[in-house]
């Protein structure tokens, strides 16, 4: 079953095209990987899929609901870009932070046993359970993508949406993310992750997405490391920054 | 005319049961147990009424604001507040009527932290060249207001640009436990969805919290703490009260525990605010800032000096200091 359906979208900032025609289906428990150059529209095409953006034409559903209008925000758990530097001084404790991912199904009301239940499992699922009452603000980056991952598990997500997760990430903690990743995929977390380091998305994702405005390629990792598709669209990108300057 | 008239009826019955029933009651015992007049006085009992009112929305609101990077939306709607104030001087001076000034403060302020809301929402972001060209529209429009008629208002103006004790009359403390009551049964129903978008905004949108409307919300929440405050603080002061408080309480774990310790140090801060203004005959919101500013320092040298002595004196405790620096610089990796 699919869980977004993409189907011939075009997006623009004024009159700068950012996304051109582009679809693709992502299908349930799918690990895709969203390559392209800096400015490619890796993060619009995400931001469009899950419904921050609304598309100026073409069509996209989320859980088989028009994206813009889908009220299934507690199955979607998203994780932003540069988390690692964000809200330092905010005194919000790890407990907190993933307690919010309750909030869309609870947004008034007395926390339950089952609420409770789900953040201390999310908590010890990434393997945070003795940070909970630490600081977001104090955590390292990698402690702290653990915390927006763990958000998404409590709220019972079954669809992971990842921007660029790991910047600012030292290399050990990034290794360690991605088997995780790996291992909720396995059990059958849908995921999207945009990610410019493409060995990784190449080892971990199961399809691969290459976008330059246009979508430049769509299938298996297999395929994608023997086509020219990488050189096409990062190509393309350079003769697009020449042409800017 | 019924309406009117039954509305200030209850209005009265109010003002009595909350102004004397209970305040006044408490605070008279307060005065004969500690044998302090000052608890007695009437306007004084209203003064520290708002102090505790002030102490308690400043915080529960400015919390939002500050780790927001808004704490500037604070000054700019006191300056529509004035305005407002203005408008209800200049409509009553002109045509004889006596509405409360702080109501017209209250819809203009209002009207501004909308008019904000939306300029930034198609600004995209923050822009202080929005919340600039508000808040120096809306002085103008005061001032002009102040100006148009004989004086007469540019008096009464006064008391609301710096602050006074004696502004608090009985129907202005009503009015500021009303909106302070608004105020924090606002924040207690949107507290989760104020504390996701605060925490992260692009989060809360992709679970389908409408940030938008609540950052509406908090905007006008806004408006309302800075026109209940205005009347001790001051237009030109109030904004401190959304900020001060909450910068001393940030090293507090915990967003809970930090906004209600925000509300604790808030209230030392305007009880002796108000104590000090009364018994030098100073300026009320002056003192209650700079009190809040000592409270300020005091929290952010104190832990360190402290730190610092621990370390010089056990192995053990030295090392967990050095183990929280070690904490926070290896976050940019």
């Amino acid at each position: 079953m699919a869980v977004i359906e993409v189907q011939e979208v075009t997006f623009a900032y004024g009159t700068r095209p950012v996304v051109e025609q582009v679809s693709l289906g992502v299908e349930s428990g799918e690990f895709l990987g969203l390559v392209g150059p800096n400015g490619s529209g890796k993060t619009t095409l995400l931001e469009l899929m899950i419904g921050l953006r609304p598309a100026d034409s073409g069509s996209i559903t989320l859980f088989g609901d028009p994206a813009q209008a889908s009220t299934q925000g507690d199955r979607l758990g998203y994780v932003p870009q540069d988390v690692a530097n964000a809200k330092d001084e905010m005194p919000i404790t790890v407990r907190e932070a993933v307690r919010m991912g309750r909030y869309p199904q609870k947004l008034v009301g007395r926390f339950t046993d089952a609420d409770r239940d789900a953040v201390e499992s999310a908590l010890q699922r990434v393997e945070i359970a003795d940070l909970a009452d630490r600081r977001v603000g104090r955590l390292s980056g990698g402690q702290r993508q653990r915390v927006f991952i763990a958000r998404a598990l409590a709220s019972d997500a079954d669809l992971l949406a990842l921007d660029e997760p790991t910047v600012g990430v030292d290399a050990e903690s990034r290794e360690a993310f991605y088997d995780l990743l790996n291992e909720l995929n396995e059990d059958g977390m849908t995921i999207i992750l945009i990610e410019h380091d493409i060995g990784i998305v190449t080892t971990h994702a199961s399809k691969i997405a290459c976008l330059n405005q246009e979508l430049f390629f769509h299938g298996d990792p297999e395929a994608f490391v023997e086509t020219n598709a990488l050189a096409d669209a990062y190509g393309g990108s350079q003769s697009i920054l020449q042409h800017n300057h | 005319m019924i309406i009117v008239l039954s509305l200030s009826t209850a209005t009265d019955s109010i003002t009595e049961v909350i102004l004397d029933d209970i305040w006044g009651t408490a605070m008279d015992a307060l005065s004969k147990l500690t044998g302090i007049d000052m608890f007695g006085f009437p306007f004084m009992q209203r003064a520290y009424l708002a102090a505790v009112c002030i102490a308690l929305i400043g915080p529960l609101v400015g919390s939002f604001l500050v780790h927001r990077e808004m704490a500037m939306i604070g000054d700019t709607l006191a300056h529509s507040a004035f305005a407002g104030v203005a408008a209800g001087l200049f409509v009553n001076a002109t045509f004889g009527t006596n509405v409360p000034p702080l109501f017209t403060a209250l819809i203009v302020a209002a009207v501004a932290a909308l008019l904000v809301q939306t300029l930034v929402d198609y600004a995209g972001a923050y822009h202080d060249t929005s919340l600039a060209i508000v808040l120096a529209g809306s002085f103008a429009v005061g001032s002009v207001l102040v100006t148009a008629t004989d004086g007469g208002i540019a008096v009464g103006i006064n008391s609301y640009l710096f602050g006074s004790l004696a502004t608090v009359t009985r129907v202005n403390a009503t009015i500021l436990v009303v909106l302070s009551l608004i105020v924090t049964a606002g924040i207690t129903v949107a507290y989760r969805p104020l504390l996701y978008i605060t925490f992260d905004e692009v989060g809360a949108r992709a679970a389908g919290i409408s940030v938008r409307r609540y950052n509406q919300l908090l905007a006008v929440l806004t408006a309302v703490v800075v026109v209940a405050a205005m009347q001790i603080m001051g237009v030109i002061l109030v904004a401190a009260m959304l900020v001060i408080p909450v910068a001393s309480a940030t090293s507090i774990r915990g967003f809970k525990r930090s906004i209600m310790g925000g509300v604790c140090l808030g209230l030392v801060s305007t009880v002796a605010g108000v104590t000090i203004s009364y018994q030098y005959d100073v300026a009320a919101g002056g003192t209650i800032v700079l009190v809040a500013i000592a409270v300020y320092i005091v929290g952010m040298i104190g832990p360190r000096a402290r730190n610092s002595l621990v370390s010089e004196h056990t192995e053990g405790d030295s090392a967990t200091v050095t183990g929280v620096n070690a904490e926070g610089s290896d976050k940019g990796e």
